[in-house]
């Protein structure tokens, strides 16, 4: 597929005004960045040319940093690229987790690349999982090789040990698949029988008895193997939760199995044919529930690659620091002593002691505390934690695999804890009705003994059976499911569970400017020097001090050389940076914060300053460069606002920049209200201040700065190239970084929380209604198994109602299946199945 | 009827061979991946390496 016009022909990002022409087969194509031109010349010279044919969408943007080769060189060292590779008879195996994996072309490109390696037999690329299975024998390639082709490429390899958690993930999905088809078919045998007996019944003609003595002995050697095997996780998540003094939803359910179980062998073995026989009830039974886990099972992977999500929270590199030079190691290389650099809003890559005199630490995403701890010189820092302010000195204690995986280990049991408080409702009140139903069969078996004994073994059975709140317990589950997958297609991703519930309810939607409402995609439009230093160098130190931040104004900078190292840096959110340049102190950042350092109010600005951003550098004496940085709105910004509108939802601005450039984005954007020059405190202090109006906010912003921002707002949603802090503190990420999916996000949370409550409503009646009838002994066991799939699977349908109707071919669905991570929604209790 | 006795116990032999070879499918990797292989055949000189050798 060839990118719309006025896109780059690589990643399919708007052309900027920079004229940038990559040479594919004797022609000029336009392309944004220097990234892709590198990609796109590099696919055609390798012959892979076909790619641009056969892709879903567009190719993610190679970023700058994946070019430099240094970036793998440390897998060069022996010991950490061994933790990474199998060795086996014919060579040697390693995984990869490749991100930005979008599409079957993107299987193809990687995987004829990396077949030009030399060695190199054996390559599978699983477009569902995002996973590169590489072989290869002999010492002409290695790992790094590998790592780089990929890179090169645009993509982004991740090795994967071993022991990887992923393995399990397609283990599971391995054994449900066969557990769903072994109870098919013993489904199929057991029901052939079943129907004969039952026609012959039906047409009143007499069956010779040897033969259905025969017949039920065999549905008898069929079963049996069946309920061992398909059965067994039912059983030992019943028997689990009974060890916990819990009632958990396969108890009653493994009751029914059993006892119909036991009395079809019973009366097979010592009656003459004619006794009840439940064999094709148990066999069905087993099959609905099965097919139902499965279900559940697809879901779950699809919606909550969990252990991916967090495993990539943590960095895969830390910023070692030798001798004052900053390297880029693997965490495995991390050795115990070893001095490192975490920039603000970088993940702590290992566990440690901090060295700088003090720091602010996010360590909600381990204690779930969610205001920032303060560190002093001395304290503990906890790997998989955020660094908040200014980037801090560490020192490892603990070296980097054990700390990983432990940590990984660690939230994803907080993750997987984590539970929409309408799931926790649901599942309180099933858990309640749970002990009706035992209670109900009970008493159903005792009042039918007393009646007639011949008739209270079915009613007991049908009890349990039809009773199981099963529909119930997965009613808000499998909306939220559905939910989340229909979001994620849109490249939403929910990472707290409740932002869904929270965001039906939005009314205001408040947004930060850079990186938001425009494209974040920073450029320096022109550096003019204002005493003796060059304006080359200027751009030089600022890029220097630029390095620490994560603000978006500071990416402009990434393209520019360094030669100069800062020290001593020091983060001021909404203002700046400053930090030691070559023994001088410099300051970057607003125009008054950088003539606070020399003690003078601000002077100089250009004309032109309402089309940017107005950046400053200065140091104790002079006021040295203004560097004016633009920032182009995206396209749909304007048509998203309308929507929303539509939707009886406002809009406002609330961004640190300059009035000139804030109100002509909202011009553009169509934005009545706006508020500029608004410092993180400001912006917090609005947010509050309108929801005690009675208002329910949602905040969209991605720099470190709007963290705490969007912690306050009812839901918050940050942008998918933000920073990690403020996807930590967000509800939801715009992965796609395509503002019209807003809009439709709020529609979906709309319609969720209607069907989830139709959801509820349906099961709760099915289950009150069906209890009487079965207790009255009008309903058969294998009706009974039917009612209970039948409510069970009526409660789904309603739910894919949410699922996107078609999907189309093009863009957003492959871009969701590959998307480097999920969440921790959608996630359905492992345990409690939709039985 | 007593061919039942015959064809029914054969009827079990060929459920319990069709179950291994899915079994066996599944374990081998078949069932992982639904989507890219179908793509496979869209490309002109796919994976031709082996063939190229010996021909």
């Amino acid at each position: 597929m060839a990118a719309p016009a006025g896109s780059c022909f690589h990643c399919g990002e708007q052309l900027g005004r920079t004229q940038i022409f990559a040479t594919i087969n004797e022609e000029r194509q336009p392309v944004c960045c220097e990234g892709c031109r590198c990609v796109a010349e590099l696919i055609a010279s390798s012959g892979l040319g076909d790619f641009y044919r056969y892709r879903d969408g567009v190719t993610v943007r190679p970023e700058a940093t994946l070019s430099s080769p240094d970036a793998w060189d440390a897998y060069r060292n022996d010991a950490v690229a061994r933790g990474f590779i199998r060795q086996t008879a014919g060579g040697y195996q390693a995984t990869l987790a490749v991100e930005g994996l979008r599409c079957a072309a993107c299987c193809w490109l990687i995987d004829r690349s990396l077949r030009q390696l030399p060695d190199v037999h054996e390559v599978s690329i699983n477009a569902a999982t995002a996973r590169a299975h590489v072989e290869w024998s002999g010492d002409r390639t290695t790992l790094v090789a590998v790592l780089r082709t990929i890179a090169a490429l645009g993509y982004r390899p991740h090795p994967l040990t071993p022991a990887s958690i992923d393995l399990s993930a397609q283990n599971e999905r391995r054994g449900a698949l066969k557990r769903l088809a072994a109870a098919a078919f013993g489904m199929m045998q057991v029901m052939m029988f079943a129907t004969s007996i039952y026609a012959a019944q039906i047409a009143g003609e007499v069956m010779d008895p040897g033969i259905v003595h025969f017949f039920h002995i065999v549905s008898l050697l069929v079963t049996t193997p069946l309920l061992v095997y398909v059965g067994a996780p039912i059983f030992l998540s019943a028997w689990t939760s009974i060890r916990h003094r819990s009632i958990g939803m396969d108890v009653p359910v493994s009751i029914a199995l059993l006892l119909a179980y036991i009395a079809s062998v019973w009366n097979t073995l010592h009656a003459d044919g004619q006794a009840a026989v439940y064999f094709d009830s148990v066999t069905m039974f087993l099959f609905f529930l099965t097919l139902a886990r499965f279900v559940q099972m697809t879901i779950r992977q699809r919606t909550a690659a969990l252990s991916d999500a967090l495993a990539r929270q943590l960095p895969a590199y830390a910023h070692r620091s030798v001798d004052g030079e900053i390297e880029d190691v693997p965490l495995a290389e991390l050795q115990r002593d070893d001095r490192l650099l975490v920039k603000a809003g970088e993940v702590i890559p290992a566990d440690g002691i901090l060295v700088d005199s003090d720091a602010h630490v996010d360590e909600s995403m381990l204690t779930g505390e969610s205001l920032p701890v303060a560190k002093r010189a001395g304290d503990q820092l906890a790997a998989g934690t955020l660094n908040i302010d200014g980037p801090l000195h560490m020192m490892v204690r603990t070296s980097g695999n054990a700390t990983i995986l432990s940590h990984i280990v660690a939230l994803m049991q907080r993750g997987q804890a984590l539970k929409p408080a309408m799931m926790r409702n649901a599942d309180a009140a099933a858990a309640k009705f749970l002990r009706v139903v035992l209670g109900g069969a009970a008493l159903t078996c005792i009042a039918w003994w007393v009646l007639d004994p011949t008739r209270a073994f079915t009613a007991t059975v049908a009890v349990l059976v039809v009773a199981c709140p099963c529909a119930f317990a997965i009613a808000a589950p499998s909306a939220l499911a559905a939910a989340t997958a229909h979001l994620a297609h849109l490249g939403v991703l929910v990472t707290h569970p409740d932002a869904l519930e929270a965001l039906a309810r939005i009314d205001r939607i408040v947004f930060d400017k850079t990186g938001t409402l425009t494209r974040g995609d920073v450029r320096i439009e022109r550096c003019t020097a204002v005493s003796n230093l060059s304006s080359a160098r200027c751009l030089e130190i600022a890029a220097a001090l630029e390095l620490a931040s994560e603000h978006p104004l500071s990416r402009a900078f990434r393209m520019v050389d360094r030669p100069y190292v800062a020290t001593a840096i020091q983060v001021f959110a909404g203002r700046g940076v400053e930090g030691i340049v070559d023994s001088h102190r410099y300051r970057i950042g607003t125009p008054e914060f950088v003539a606070q350092l020399r003690g003078a109010s601000t002077s100089a600005t250009f004309a032109e300053a309402q089309t940017g951003t107005l950046v400053c550098l200065g140091d104790e004496h002079h006021e040295l460069a203004l560097i004016l940085l633009c920032d182009t709105p995206r396209e749909n910004a304007a048509s998203a606002i309308a929507q929303l509108r539509r939707l009886g939802i406002e809009s406002e601005i609330l961004s640190g920049d300059g009035e000139s450039p804030v109100v002509a984005t909202a011009v553009y954007c169509g934005v009545a209200e706006f508020h500029a020059r608004q410092s993180p405190e400001q912006k917090l202090a609005h947010v509050l201040s309108l929801q005690r109006a009675d208002h329910h906010v949602a905040m969209v912003g991605d720099g470190v700065n709007d963290a705490p921002v969007l912690g306050a707002a009812n839901v918050s949603i940050a942008m998918g190239r933000g920073a990690a802090l403020a996807q930590a503190s967000a509800g939801l990420v715009l992965i796609g970084e395509d503002l019209d999916a807003l809009p439709k996000a709020i529609m979906i949370a709309r319609r969720m929380g209607r069907i989830a409550r139709q959801n509820l409503i349906w099961a709760a009646l099915y289950n009150v209604g069906s209890l009487p009838l079965a207790a009255l002994g009008l309903v058969p066991p294998w009706l009974a198994a039917v009612g209970m799939s039948v409510s069970s699977l009526a409660v789904m349908l309603n739910a894919m109602r949410l699922l996107p109707r078609h999907v189309p071919r093009q863009s957003t669905r492959s871009r969701a299946e590959c998307l480097p991570v999920v969440t921790r929604t959608g996630e359905l209790p492992r345990g409690a199945a939709l039985s | 009827m007593s061919i039942l006795f015959l064809l029914v116990p054969l009827s079990l032999g060929l459920v319990v061979f069709a179950g291994w070879g899915f079994f066996w499918a599944v374990s081998s990797g078949q069932f992982d991946d639904l989507e890219s292989p179908g793509w496979d055949v869209l490309q002109e000189n796919g994976r031709s390496e082996p063939i190229d050798e010996h021909s």
